[in-house]
């Protein structure tokens, strides 16, 4: 029993992550019905990102206490990844915005190639350290489980991170802008939005949500290096279709559900008598499933055209 | 106040406007008739910016608007309600109409505004949280323009507010396109496949056939032109 509930938690933490991811893929989904498939490397680079920043503040850093070191290694590179996102998208896919949906997908993955190996080149091919910015410390008194502090951030952070989110779609003029947006892009235009800022809008909060994420797997899989967005991007982006691409409560619930599949599966492999790698298929197997019995995915709605 | 000289629009390769001229005369109602794919919607979408004309010039207040894009020309107080009403399906009635009011901050004018379009519609009131896509198609069709007054235009654009419509919902919302013409001397371009409807309520209107305008006049002088009469009053 304490077995499952401890691999249900670590999956939770893992799939908060993948939630994070996941809501980039569905709010640009949204706004632009296509799958930006660099996703996955601008939640690399936040990761990179937070390493540097670390380096470079590093005689600053140490002088504070690390919450607040978290905090300002997190925003910055949120804010660099935001920047970033919104540069993708301003010179890869903009130009294509009226071609087919094809054109643009195919430069989705010429992006996402660039980008891993010009990392590749910048910051080398091997695996790199990341600093513990978090202490590593379990947690005590919870019995016979391990909860690391590492893995309270990551709820903490992500939980915020998702209430901040709900804001500002809910609540805000752009937030409102963005759900018209996805709803009717011509009527929205009619109403005085400037697609081309809610699009960008869009970009930088999903990139800045991947950079957090960058940060958080980076500090609870302590190393990087400039392929470790293919994986956890592809999770994501299962995650988004499982909860319904577009829909944004969707997404992070699919990244919880991947992370806990994933993790029991590793979990109970040897029992199961399933080799451990083939955690990597879970997803796979679940997008198939998806597909083939409810491709609205949980929480979408089928798309209808109404006259 | 607005004028539309020698419009061009193509999709493709396929020309859709030859030519189009009118003009809108402030706080009149003009209507532009014709059967169905004449052109009056893609006369409408290069208007508002919403597709590129390729040729002539579109002309608001005095000031060349050709080309601009969708948002500038509704932040200049010309707004276009499309064919098929658009509302947003997903958010509630109140969400729609803060939607029309945009580009506007002023709080208390958009809440005076909200309680204007309900006096309008009162049915949008009863139905204030529900979301835009479980109303009947009328209800939408008084959302769509009760939203795009929310920008508080001088000038409306209205396509097709009947299609599909139950007709006793049709007559409450021409009812209202009159009234927002007299009480608030809102200008008014109206396209309408149903020239009955239109040119009863209109002052001057232009008859629209593949993609020029055929005849214009008086909407009184239309109404008794035997070729109107013909191919569109179905005498
Ligand atoms: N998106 C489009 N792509 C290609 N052709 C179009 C498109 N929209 C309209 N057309 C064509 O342009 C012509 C005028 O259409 P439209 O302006 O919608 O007519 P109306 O509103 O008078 O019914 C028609 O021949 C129609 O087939
Ligand atoms: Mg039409």
């Amino acid at each position: 029993m304490d077995q499952f509930v401890q691999q249900l938690l670590n999956g939770l933490f893992l799939g908060a992550i993948y939630a994070l991811i996941a809501l980039g893929y569905t709010m640009v989904y949204g706004v632009l019905r296509f799958i930006n498939f660099a996703h996955g490397d601008v939640f690399m680079l936040g990761a990179f990102g937070g390493l540097y920043v670390h380096k470079a503040l590093a005689p600053l850093l140490n002088a504070l206490p690390w919450p607040l070191a978290l905090a300002v290694v997190m925003l910055a590179s949120m804010a660099i990844c935001a920047a970033l996102g919104i540069a993708i998208e301003y010179f890869a896919y903009r130009p294509l915005r009226n071609r087919p949906r094809l054109n643009v997908l195919i430069t989705a993955i010429g992006v996402s190639l660039f980008i891993e190996y010009t990392g590749q080149l910048v910051f080398g091919a091997t695996q790199q350290p990341f600093p513990a910015i978090i202490p590593r410390q379990n947690i005590s008194g919870l019995g016979g489980l391990t909860v690391t502090m590492t893995q309270v951030i990551v709820v903490v952070v992500t939980t915020a991170l998702l209430i901040g989110l709900r804001y500002i779609v809910m609540r805000t003029r752009l937030g409102l802008a963005m759900r018209a947006l996805s709803l009717n892009p011509t009527a929205a235009a009619l109403m005085g939005v400037n697609t081309s800022v809610v699009i960008s809008f869009t970009f930088g909060l999903g990139s800045a949500l991947a950079a957090a994420g960058g940060i958080l797997y980076a500090s609870l899989y302590p190393s990087v290096d400039p392929f470790m967005g293919i994986q956890p991007g592809i999770k994501a982006f299962v995650a988004a279709v499982l909860g319904g691409i577009g829909n944004i409560p969707g997404a992070a619930l699919g990244g919880m559900i991947i992370g806990v599949v994933e993790t029991l599966v590793t979990g109970y492999s040897q029992k199961l008598g399933i080799p451990s790698g083939y955690k990597e298929g879970v997803a796979f197997i679940i997008l198939i499933l998806i597909l083939l019995f409810k491709p609205s995915g949980l929480l979408g709605k089928v798309e209808r055209e109404k006259v | 106040m607005l004028e539309v000289n020698q419009l061009e629009v193509s999709y493709g390769t396929i020309k859709a406007l030859h030519g189009v001229s009118l003009k809108v005369p402030e706080k009149s109602i003009v209507t532009l008739i014709g059967a169905n794919g004449a052109g009056k919607s893609t006369t409408l979408r290069a208007i508002s910016g919403l597709i590129r004309a390729g040729g002539g010039q579109v002309k608001y207040d005095g000031k060349e608007i050709t080309n601009q894009s969708p948002h500038a020309v509704v932040s200049k107080g010309l707004c276009h309600v499309p064919e098929g009403r658009m509302v947003f399906a997903n958010l509630t009635v109140e969400e729609n109409l803060r939607m029309g009011a945009y580009l506007r901050r002023d709080k208390a004018g958009i809440k005076e505004d909200v309680d204007y379009a309900f006096t309008m519609f009162p049915r949008l009131k009863e139905r204030i949280s529900q979301l835009a896509g479980t109303l009947s198609g009328g209800e939408q069709q008084m959302l769509a323009i009760a939203r795009a007054l929310m920008s508080k235009p001088k000038c409306l654009m209205l396509d097709e507010p009947s299609l599909g419509i139950a007709p006793m919902l049709v007559r409450a919302i021409f009812d209202q396109i009159v009234k927002i013409n007299k009480e608030r001397g809102l200008t008014i371009l109206l396209v309408e496949q149903n020239a009955n409807l239109a040119l009863a309520i209109s002052h001057y209107g232009y008859v629209l056939e593949t993609g020029k305008v055929i005849l214009e006049d008086s909407a009184a002088a239309l109404r008794q032109n035997p070729q109107v009469r013909e191919a569109y009053l179905g005498d």
